[in-house]
């Protein structure tokens, strides 16, 4: 199925890399944490990219990769779900979704 | 079987263009309602390269959960918050700027180092499955996966209570800390809030 002539499998990793520094990037500045939120999902998909990618050139008999993604979008909805609501609860207790605001825990 | 090689290549440019423009746009763009959007075709591109990958059951389960669940949560989430407001400017924010940014690149740098120098054992195309992946995936699901899988389960159950416990409003007739009467309107109103100016 992928013969040599198709596309390498750098190809593949260096676009989940590129896609996993914005997200790092998005998550290291953005002010609105819906945005950071965002950003997470982001960095999520460049880590299935990743796993795709490796288990079609690497494991392509036992696709254990596959599976892999399978729970990381299982996870990842988990994730968008709880962290959703704690944005709503805490939006409901401060006013305001600006991550600078967010800092009882800082001393 | 295969689609043709030239074919391959093109569509992968294109949705790799499509997903880190569409990225770039999901961090950098003012409007966050944009942004929530501009996600939405990111996901769908990264369905697109996991179709090249003859993935046809993880693009569809992409498409189902991301766009159609994370996405329209997101949406929805942009619009219960979605107030204008004047962010209070920060002082330091230019130096955060050149540190964040430089970080990103020298991690990005060396992640293409090691893309590019590492050799990778790739196995022979031979013994490929290819669109079969999905009968395999089931057979992982329900035999050497079947703990995570099950877990998994658990894991969402988990997820959905507390989304609901976290995110609903008080039923109690009184208020705990104040011992006023809570309205149980659905519209929401402009009330005290607890922990405001802190700082």
């Amino acid at each position: 199925m992928m013969n040599l002539e198709s596309i390498p499998l750098q190809a593949f990793l260096i676009v989940s890399s590129a896609l996993f520094c914005i997200g790092i990037w998005g998550l290291l500045n953005s002010r609105n944490a819906v945005r950071v939120l965002m950003s997470i999902e982001l960095m999520l998909n460049a880590v299935n990219i990743n796993l795709m990618a490796f288990s079609s050139y690497v494991d392509n008999n036992l696709i254990q990769g596959q599976v892999f993604t399978i729970f990381v979008i299982t996870v990842a909805a988990a994730e968008a779900a709880v962290g959703l609501a704690i944005l709503l609860s805490l939006y409901r207790n401060r006013v305001t979704v600006d991550m600078e605001s967010f800092n009882l825990l800082k001393w | 079987m295969s689609i043709a090689v030239t074919t391959q290549i093109i569509c992968f440019s294109v949705l790799s263009l499509v997903i880190l423009i569409g990225a770039l746009g999901v961090v950098l763009l003012e409007s966050i309602v944009y942004s929530a959007f501009l996600l939405g075709g990111v996901f769908m591109s990264v369905a697109g390269l996991y179709l090249l990958l003859n993935a046809s059951f993880v693009a569809a389960a992409q498409v189902l959960v991301y766009v159609g669940a994370v996405n329209v949560l997101i949406i929805f989430a942009i619009m219960l918050v979605n107030k204008k407001e004047d962010l209070k400017p920060i002082s330091d924010i230019k130096s955060r700027r050149i540190i964040s940014t430089s970080i990103c690149l020298t991690l990005l740098s060396l992640l293409i180092r090691v893309d590019l120098t590492n050799v990778w054992s790739l196995s022979s195309p031979q013994n490929s499955i290819g669109e079969e992946s999905t009968i395999r995936i089931g057979e992982h699901l329900f035999s050497d996966y079947l703990l995570p899988f099950e877990v998994a389960s658990v894991l969402l159950l988990m997820a959905m209570i507390g989304a609901i416990v976290l995110a609903r409003r008080d039923v109690m007739s009184k208020d705990i800390s104040t011992g006023l009467p809570v309205d149980q309107e659905l519209i929401e109103k402009s009330s005290e809030p607890l922990l405001t100016n802190k700082n």
